[in-house]
C-alpha cells in the first residue's frame, strides 16, 4: 500500500490579536512517521497542535487530518485521532476505570466492549492496580501513562502528543516513552508530538520539525540537521601552541571553520571519528595531551538557526496567549 | 448528528458527572449549607417580626428556601467545571467525538439530582416542624425546580467558560448575582412591602415568579394563577440557560 499523508497542512495561520502565533505551516506527514515539534515555549507548537487537533479553528489555511478537513469536518478527525493534551485528560475526582470505559463509549463502543478495551490497556501500561484509584491519587508518571491510555482507546492511526513528558522525573519520561514506542511499533501508529527537551527530540523523533516565531525553520532527521547547520568538530590540545598551528594546518583541506587558539584547534568536519585518527597520524611528531570529537546537538541547530540558544529560550516565559 | 448520537452522547455525559456525587454524596450536602443555615436561623426572626407561628412562617419561608438551594447549588457548578478546564480533561472531552451540545446538556441534567435530593432533605427537615405540603404539589413543585436547575447550571457553565482559567472572576460574577437574584425573588422577605422599583426589578427576576409557584404549590393551590407563571418562569429559564450554554460549548477552545 502506499503510505498516505496523515497530515496535509497548507499556509495554516493563526492569530491571537496581533500575536501570529503560526505563521504559514506547511507540513506533510506520511503513515507511520513519528514526527517532533521542537521549539521554546511560545514558539507556536502547541498552537499548531491545537488548529491540527480541531481545538482551534485556523485564521487562514488549510489542513486535512487523517483524511479529515480541520474546517468542515471536525467530527471526522475526532473520531479518527488520538490526542494526549498537556494537562492531565483524566478528571480528578473520577476514578481510573471509569474515565477510560467512558472513554470506549465516547468513542463508540458498546459498553462490554469499553470495558474489555479499558481493561487491556491498563494492562498494556501497568495500571492494574490503579483500577479503582482516584485519579488525584495518582503519581504523575502514573498519570500520564492513563492519559497516553485513554488517547488509544479507539486505537486511533494517528497519535497527538502535546509535551508528553513535561515535568516527570528522568524514570517515569524513560518508562513513558518505552510504552508508547512499543505501541507504536505494535501498531504502526503515526506519532506526532511537541517537545522542548533536546535530548527528547533527538533520540525519540524519526524526524524533527524546528520552530522558532510561528514558523517552521528547519525540518529533517536530527542526523541531518546537525550535519548540515552544525557539523561535528574535531578539538584537539596539543603539548605548545606550534603544534596546535602545524595540526590546524595538516587539518585544513577537510575542514571548514578552522580556529586555534593558545594550544587548541578546534576543526568543523564532515566526519569526526574519521578525521581525527587520520590527523593524528598525520602529524605524528605534534606532542597532543588530548583530543575529542564534539557531536552537535539540536541545541547547537538552533543557535546555528536563529542564534539564540534553546537551553535559554525555553525557560523564559513569553507573552503568547496560550488559548 | 442524529437524535440518537445526541441521547447516547448526553447519557455518557451524564453518567460520568453523576459517578463523583453518588460515590461522595457530601458534595451534594456541601452546597446545602447556607439555606440550612437561613432556615434555622432566619425562620425564628420571620415568626418574630410577623408574629406568626413558626409553622406558618415556615410555610412561606421554605418553598423560597428551596428555590435558594436550587440557586446557590447550580450556580456554583461552573466551578467544577472550571477545574476540569484546568486539568485538561474538559480539553480531552473536546476533542472527542462526543457532540458539544450533549456535553453541555449531560452535565446541565446532572444539576437535577443534588437539587432534587437538597430539596427533599429540607422538606423532610422541616415536616417536623409543622411544614404542611400537599402531594400533588410537591410533585409538581420539585418539577419546577428540576427545570430550573438545568437552566441555571447551564449558565454557570457558561460563565466558566467565559472567563476561561479566571477563578476570581466565576466566583467574582456568582457572588454579584446571587443576593440580587435571591432578594428579588421574595425569598427572605416579601417584595410586598418593599419600594416601587424593586417591586419592578423583581417583574423580569424568574426566580420571583417560581417562589410564588412553588408557595401555592406546597399549599395545595397546583391550579392556581401563580403556578402557570412559575412553569412559564422554569422553562424560560431552562430554555435561555440551554441555548447560551451550548453556545459557550460549541465555541469552547
Amino acid at each position: 500500500m502506499i503510505p498516505m499523508n496523515l497530515i496535509e497542512a497548507r499556509e495554516l495561520t493563526r492569530s491571537f490579536g496581533s500575536v501570529q502565533a503560526v505563521q504559514g505551516l506547511d507540513l506533510d506527514v506520511a503513515e507511520g512517521e513519528l514526527v517532533a515539534f521542537l521549539g521554546p515555549n511560545g514558539a507556536g507548537k502547541s498552537t499548531s497542535l491545537r488548529m491540527l487537533t480541531t481545538l482551534l479553528s485556523p485564521t487562514s489555511g488549510t489542513a486535512t487530518v487523517a483524511g479529515c478537513d480541520i474546517a468542515t469536518d471536525p467530527a471526522g478527525v475526532r473520531r479518527r485521532i488520538g490526542y494526549v493534551g498537556q494537562g492531565n485528560g483524566a478528571g480528578h475526582t473520577q476514578r481510573v476505570l471509569d474515565e477510560l470505559v467512558g472513554q470506549g463509549r465516547a468513542y463508540g463502543l458498546r459498553r462490554r466492549d469499553a470495558h474489555a478495551r479499558a481493561t487491556e490497556l491498563l494492562g498494556a501500561l501497568q495500571l492494574e492496580a490503579l483500577a479503582g484509584r482516584k485519579v488525584q491519587t495518582l503519581s504523575g508518571g502514573q498519570r500520564r501513562r492513563l492519559d497516553v491510555a485513554l488517547g488509544l482507546v479507539h486505537r486511533p492511526p494517528l497519535l497527538f502528543l502535546d509535551e508528553p513528558s513535561t515535568g516527570l522525573d528522568p524514570q517515569s519520561r524513560a518508562n513513558l516513552w518505552d510504552h508508547v514506542l512499543r505501541l507504536r511499533a505494535e501498531h504502526g501508529m503515526t506519532v506526532f508530538l511537541t517537545t522542548h527537551y533536546l535530548d527528547e527530540a533527538d533520540t525519540m523523533a524519526e524526524r524533527v520539525l524546528v520552530m522558532d516565531a510561528g514558523r517552521v525553520i528547519a525540518d529533517d532527521t536530527a542526523d541531518r540537521l546537525k550535519s548540515k547547520h552544525v557539523g561535528e568538530r574535531v578539538v584537539v590540545r596539543a603539548a605548545t601552541p606550534a603544534g596546535a598551528a602545524r595540526l590546524a594546518a595538516a587539518i585544513g583541506p577537510v575542514a571548514t571553520d578552522v580556529t586555534v587558539d593558545d594550544r587548541t584547534l578546534t576543526a568543523r568536519v564532515e566526519d569526526g571519528p574519521a578525521a581525527l585518527p587520520a590527523l593524528l597520524r598525520a602529524e605524528p611528531e605534534v606532542a597532543v595531551e588530548a583530543a575529542e570529537v564534539r557531536r552537535a546537538t539540536l541545541d547547537d541547530v538552533f543557535l546555528a538557526l536563529t542564534g539564540r540558544s534553546l537551553r535559554e529560550t525555553a525557560t523564559t516565559p513569553t507573552e503568547t496567549p496560550e488559548a | 448528528m442524529s437524535v440518537r448520537t445526541f441521547a447516547t452522547d448526553t447519557a455518557i455525559v451524564l453518567e460520568r458527572e453523576l459517578r463523583p456525587v453518588t460515590r461522595d454524596p457530601f458534595s451534594v450536602v456541601f452546597s446545602m449549607i447556607q439555606p440550612l443555615i437561613f432556615l434555622g436561623l432566619f425562620t425564628p426572626l420571620l415568626a418574630g417580626v410577623t408574629g406568626l407561628s413558626t409553622a406558618d412562617s415556615l410555610q412561606s419561608f421554605v418553598p423560597g428556601i428551596l428555590v435558594m438551594s436550587c440557586l446557590v447549588g447550580t450556580s456554583m457548578t461552573g466551578s467544577n467545571l472550571q477545574a476540569e478546564m484546568m486539568t485538561g480533561s474538559h480539553e480531552r472531552l473536546l476533542v472527542s467525538p462526543l457532540d458539544r451540545s450533549a456535553q453541555l446538556a449531560g452535565r446541565a441534567l446532572k444539576e437535577i439530582v443534588p437539587v432534587l435530593v437538597q430539596a427533599l432533605i429540607i422538606v423532610a427537615v422541616t415536616v417536623p416542624f409543622g411544614f404542611r405540603l400537599a402531594p400533588a404539589g410537591l410533585v409538581v413543585g420539585l418539577a419546577l425546580l428540576a427545570v430550573t436547575a438545568i437552566g441555571l447550571g447551564s449558565l454557570s457553565y457558561a460563565l466558566a467558560l467565559a472567563v476561561r482559567d479566571q477563578q476570581w472572576a466565576f466566583w467574582a460574577v456568582q457572588q454579584t448575582l446571587l443576593f440580587p437574584l435571591l432578594l428579588l425573588a421574595g425569598v427572605l422577605l416579601p417584595l410586598e412591602s418593599g419600594p416601587g422599583w424593586m417591586r419592578a426589578a423583581a417583574t423580569v427576576n424568574p426566580l420571583h415568579y417560581l417562589v410564588d409557584a412553588e408557595r401555592a404549590l406546597f399549599a395545595g393551590d397546583v391550579l392556581d394563577r401563580v403556578v402557570v407563571g412559575g412553569v412559564v418562569a422554569a422553562a424560560l429559564t431552562a430554555a435561555l440557560g440551554l441555548w447560551v450554554g451550548t453556545r459557550a460549548m460549541s465555541r469552547a477552545t
